[in-house]
């Protein structure tokens, strides 16, 4: 509706200099006071009649422009959450960031301004061209003329200096990222003394962007004095054929005064459109940009579920064909015996088929990479402990991002209850594990919003026990008002160890099957940590639990262990078996324990 | 017109921007006079286009030798304000990018320099807005205001001139008739401003939103909170709409508003003008000058308007970036302070007393007496002192009273880069540099050879990762380390210092994310790289620092307990109690 407004206004405007020349050719030469009045009362009511349609354009694209806006960041928000990690991992979270922020809104001003000036100039450019035929034909032909060459500079302007906007944004960026991190590493650059090589890398940066910058600006500083030359000229040309057909009776003076005046509209039409310009490219760089990650797909989302996942409802099929050489070996008869036991208990199934089992799973994060994780497989049943230990880049914290589908294995099948999870629905099989990450991440919304992440409905007395589990009961003396405390973003106002006990709360207010917990223990002290470890035991009966951790102590106690080593397994089995069958175990088990109490659990 | 009143103070700063652009006083002087030329010839083209239709009365009545003398005049004068004005915006722009450029280095410099009891006081955020969008917005709207301001002043005056060289009469109706279009802005305006405050406060909510959420997005994935997230984005979008539409549609008000004063004045002067005209006290082209002249004369006033909130805006900015490079930073160096040579690594505090904050007392009386070669761990709870050591060590604070010397020699005495060459550090907050591998290795040596710097990574264990990623050392990491894992960014911050060898080193929890393993590797490289190195360990992990010479060990900024591990054991205290709670089991 709004360009329909503005072409409205714009066909008003383009009446005046008609009227004008009326005025200068009727009124003057015939003395007529009476009709000069009376043309200037036209001209007032062309005015209003614009101002009215303007009003009304302005208010249709104001509309749209607020509507499209919404519509794009609604979109894009909605696209960027349903990327999977390894999309995110590429793109970087920061790109993320300035995409929904800085970019839609200059798409969307972009928007707004195109609605309210594009339209508009282009018509009435177009319009002065043609009223200028209804003048007169001949000499409107230099209109054509002028209004092409018009249009090459303009356009030729335009697409000429996107690419070097675009090079200047980013050397924007690098400059910015510069200075960012020389800030917050400014210990270490001292430490090593290289202020002044920070300095010269970023003095060198700027004079990049510099050139950039007047490279750019070069070019469209031309727009203006162009444009005015060459409307300048045709005037120029206006004039002087205008003056032949003056002289030959062909044209009046006014009608001269008339297209003269349409060639000034069409000048200032111009330098609005040219100032334009640089915003609607801008637009249209972050559209661009906007694009490039709407165009980036999760692969998995697109897949469709193959049969919805139920959670009594196992599939036998799988025990018996798999074989499970590490864990085969060390398993016991006595935890068999124990994993069954609690089986019963839960009535959950009478089945043996594990809640999670991998199957010569092998992965890597990128193309052509080297694989993190080597055919790994292993089964945990249902309220078993598995323990996972392993050095740095071992694929601990990988091994569990797998299981929540976070990212998909390259061969190999991951299963839980005996499906593949790649034909379970993403979302529900999400419902049913509770992770606890390595970085406590916490949400700027009261306690109770925060536990309440994964289970939005879940009751009061569900969290305090959560709460009360994860061995942080204490939090809701100290804090005020309890549930109702406002955590502040990433959990400021709490310290390391009451984060981390938090979201240990927040993973057990979804009830989950499979809790994973990544390390999670880490922030907290010897006493708060085993009595979290006894308290999640109890557990056992309906949650079968994972937890990754480099501490011996954390995991001694599992009903069996992985050991990783550089992506593979170097050992499955509890702890006892692990220290007399697997010397990796062993090793990290004598750094961090007394050769007493090593030998003491040899025996035991 | 908006009020030109500033805030009290700005004087100062003013003063400051003055003495900064001093220095390209030539190019402000060329772009003014070049503004003044395009401004007059812009506006003598009217008149020409008047005198050359005054050429041009009626068939047979057109005096072809003055109009091309005339349009010949006309063309060259559109000629030559193209060119300066095209050169204006040149240098402009050089004006602009340059005086930007340099506040930025300037403010970059400084910060090179600051002490740290200035950055660490200010959130990281705020001190690079400082330094990228404010010099931007600073240098923006300096320039392109005095300018703009200046063309726009200019032009004002020069249409009265050639309005009232024509016809004073009409020339008092534009006069009075134009304000009339800034009473409407200013109406405006005021109106929107409510809604523009509105619209930002409710893009700044969905900003933090989204912050949050993306921040955090492998975690909403991994809780299922998508739908929720969408949910409260989508309502405060629905909200923000709302006000961006009321308010953008209030905004734009003005120009349709303004365009219709503009049009009554042009009707006045058409009437007016054609009666003149009529009684042949005007002629038919100066009557089309006028015209052209009336649509336009209220242009610089719009611009002038539009200015003042920029120079305003710019002054904030400037402020602010004045504010970082005019803060004071110490001399670092002492006269007759000289290098370190020959370093043995003995050190020695007496009578240290240090607090961040004069009020509340930290490190009080610390006294510690290192030989050459010692390894020392610095143990006790968070907050105990054990970072603020290593700050006191490098100088990245002195502290208040009592003195640190090494092998004798006052660390003050010492050329500050002197002392922190003879220190290989390793923090607890890792930092890396966007780049490859290599480079961030090469940190503490950039002329080491690509040998030397697989070397260094072989030793601190960091040569498996790499060879594992992409393309090995030359692997390009992003900022802060990227997608690398906290021990792997941690095994390269050790490579970095394997590289250097310095005869003292610093580890501040310097293995707390790498896995027990891992570290014990370490531990051994670094127990030979230590050998005859005086070294600080400070560390959570007690396993870390069993073998250490000295314990110290930390609590509110006293040393309370000091011995080796068996003597701090024997002794029953603090570290007993500390070393016994790591082995409580369930």
């Amino acid at each position: 509706m709004a360009p329909l407004f503005k072409c409205l206004e714009a066909c008003f405007e383009l009446f005046v200099p008609l009227v004008v020349a009326d005025m200068i050719d009727i009124g003057i030469s015939t003395h007529d006071i009476g009709y000069i009045l009376s043309r200037g009362g036209l001209l007032f009511l062309l005015a209003l009649v614009g101002l009215i349609t303007s009003l009304t354009a302005q208010y249709f694209s104001a509309t749209a422009a607020a509507g499209i806006g919404k519509s794009i960041s609604n979109d894009l928000f909605s696209h960027i959450l349903s990327l999977g990690y390894r999309e995110i991992d590429e793109i970087g979270t920061a790109k993320l960031l300035t995409r929904i922020s800085s970019d839609v809104t200059r798409v969307q001003s972009g928007i707004n301004m195109f609605l309210r000036l594009f339209m508009r100039s282009p018509f009435i450019v177009f319009g002065a061209v043609v009223m200028a035929f209804s003048v007169d034909a001949k000499t409107a032909s230099i209109f054509v003329v002028l209004v092409i060459i018009l249009l090459i500079i303009v356009f030729g302007i335009l697409i000429g200096t996107m690419p070097y906007y675009g090079r200047v944004q980013q050397s924007v960026d690098r400059v910015t990222l510069l200075t960012r991190e020389t800030l917050s590493g400014q210990r270490v650059i001292r430490a090593f003394n290289r202020q002044e090589q920070e300095k010269k890398d970023f003095a060198e940066e700027n004079d990049r962007l510099l050139s950039f910058q007047l490279f750019a600006g070069k070019i469209s500083a031309l727009m203006n004095p162009l444009t005015t030359a060459v409307v300048n000229i045709g005037i120029v040309c206006l004039l002087y054929s205008g003056a032949i057909q003056v002289n030959v009776g062909d044209l009046s003076q006014g009608q001269v005064i008339a297209l003269v005046n349409y060639m000034n509209q069409i000048l200032v039409e111009l330098i609005k459109l040219a100032n334009l310009i640089i915003l609607i490219s801008r637009a249209l760089t972050s559209m661009h940009r906007i694009n490039e990650i709407m165009d980036v797909q999760n692969p998995m989302t697109s897949e469709q579920a193959i049969e919805p996942s139920e959670l009594s409802e196992p599939e036998g099929k799988s025990r018996n064909t798999v074989s499970l050489e590490a864990s085969e070996a060390l398993n016991t008869s006595a935890e068999d015996g124990s994993s069954a036991s609690f089986a019963d208990m839960a009535k959950a199934s009478a089945s043996p088929a594990p809640i999670v089992e991998f199957k010569d799973v092998s992965f890597s994060y990128g193309n052509g990479s080297a694989h993190v994780l080597n055919d790994i497989s292993f089964s945990a049943a249902k309220g078993d402990s598995i323990g996972i230990i392993g050095g740095t880049g071992s694929g601990k914290s990988t091994l569990i991002n797998l299981i929540p589908r976070f990212y998909d294995i390259d061969e190999g099948e991951i299963l839980i209850d005996g499906k593949d999870i790649r034909r379970l629905d993403i979302k529900e099989l999400r419902r049913r594990i509770g992770l606890v990450p390595q970085k406590a991440g916490l949400f700027a919304m009261s306690l109770r919003d925060n536990l309440r992440l994964g289970n939005p409905d879940a009751e009061d007395e569900l969290l305090l026990r959560s709460m009360d589990d994860a061995q942080a009961s204490e939090l809701l003396e100290i804090k005020e008002g309890g549930l109702d405390h406002m955590i502040e973003q990433d959990g400021r106002n709490l310290s390391g160890g009451q984060r981390q006990r938090v979201t240990i709360a927040r993973a057990l207010s979804k009830e989950p099957e499979i809790l994973i917990l990544d390390d999670a223990a880490s922030a907290l002290d010897f006493a708060t940590d085993a009595r979290l470890r006894k308290r999640l035991k109890e557990y056992s009966g309906r949650m079968t639990v994972f937890i990754v951790s480099q501490r011996v102590s954390a995991v001694r106690d599992c009903t069996r262990i992985i050991v990783l080593s550089n992506g593979s397994i170097a050992g499955i089995g509890s702890h006892k078996e692990l220290l007399c069958g697997c010397p990796t175990y062993r090793e990290i088990c004598e750094t961090q324990m007394t050769e007493e109490e090593v030998k003491r659990d040899e025996i035991a | 017109m908006r009020s030109l009143k500033l805030k009290p103070g700005s004087g100062k700063v003013i003063r400051r921007i003055l003495s900064h652009i001093k220095k390209y006083r030539g190019f402000v002087l060329v772009s003014f006079m070049l503004a003044l030329l395009s401004v007059v010839l812009t506006l003598f083209i009217p008149i020409l286009i008047g005198r050359a239709v005054d050429d041009i009365i009626a068939p047979g009545r057109v005096d072809f030798d003055a109009l091309i003398e005339k349009l010949m005049l006309l063309l060259l004068c559109a000629l030559i304000s193209a060119c300066a004005q095209w050169l204006m915006n040149h240098i402009n722009n050089i004006l602009t990018y340059r005086m930007a450029e340099d506040l930025r280095i300037a403010a970059f410099n400084k910060m090179e320099v600051l002490p740290f009891s200035y950055l660490d006081q200010r959130p990281q955020g705020d001190i690079v807005n400082r330094i990228i969008s404010d010099t931007d917005q600073f240098s923006d709207g300096i320039l392109m205001g005095f300018t703009q301001f200046f063309s726009g002043v200019l032009t004002i005056i020069g249409t009265l001139l050639f309005m009232l060289s024509i016809d004073p009469l009409i020339t008092l109706a534009v006069v009075v008739l134009t304000p009339l279009s800034f009473f409407v802005a200013a109406f405006v305006s005021k109106r929107s401003y409510t809604m523009f405050y509105k619209r930002s406060e409710t893009a700044g909510r969905l900003s933090a939103l989204s912050n949050e959420m993306i921040d955090k997005l492998k975690l909403v994935q991994a809780f299922g909170y998508e739908e929720e997230a969408k949910a409260r984005f989508f309502e405060i979008n629905d909200e923000l709409e709302k006000y961006y539409r009321t308010a953008t549609f209030y905004s734009s008000i003005t120009n349709p508003c303004t365009r219709f004063v503009n049009a009554l004045v042009y009707a006045v002067v058409g009437i007016f003008g054609a009666i003149t005209a009529m009684n042949g006290m005007m002629s038919v082209g100066s009557l089309s000058s006028f015209l052209t002249y009336a649509s336009q004369y209220s242009k610089p006033f719009n611009e002038i308007s539009g200015v003042v909130t920029e120079l305003q805006n710019a002054l904030a900015s400037a402020e602010r970036v004045f504010e970082i490079i005019d803060a004071k930073a110490p001399s670092y160096d002492r006269d007759g302070a000289s290098e370190l040579s020959g370093v043995k690594g003995e050190i020695k505090l007496s009578n240290v007393c240090f607090s961040y904050d004069e009020t509340v007392p930290l490190i009080e009386d610390l006294n510690l007496d290192v030989k050459p070669g010692q390894r020392v761990a610095i143990v006790g709870p968070t907050g105990a002192g054990k970072s603020t050591l290593i700050n006191l060590l490098m100088r990245f604070y002195e502290p208040r009273s009592g003195s640190i010397s090494i092998d004798g020699k006052g660390s003050r005495d010492i050329l500050i880069e002197s002392l922190r060459d003879n220190f290989g550090m390793v923090l607890q907050e890792t930092w890396l540099k966007s780049g490859t591998v290599r480079d961030n290795i090469a940190y503490s040596d950039p002329d080491a050879s690509d040998e030397a710097v697989r070397k260094a990574a072989k030793e601190a264990y960091a040569d498996g990762f790499i060879e594992r990623m992409k393309d090995g050392y030359d692997t390009v990491i992003s900022e802060d380390g990227g997608s690398l894992s906290q021990g792997q960014k941690q095994l390269l911050c050790i490579a970095r210092v394997m590289l250097k060898l310095p005869p003292m080193l610093i580890l501040d929890e310097a293995t707390s994310s790498i896995d027990t393993m891992t570290e014990q590797r370490v531990q051994k490289a670094f127990a030979k790289m230590m050998e005859g190195r005086t070294s600080f360990i400070v560390a959570h992990r007690l396993s870390t620092i069993r073998e250490a010479d000295i314990i110290l060990v930390m609590k509110d900024g006293h040393i309370i307990e000091q011995g080796s591990h068996d003597e701090l054991m024997a002794k029953g205290g603090f570290y007993h109690e500390l070393y016994m709670s790591q082995f409580e089991t369930a």
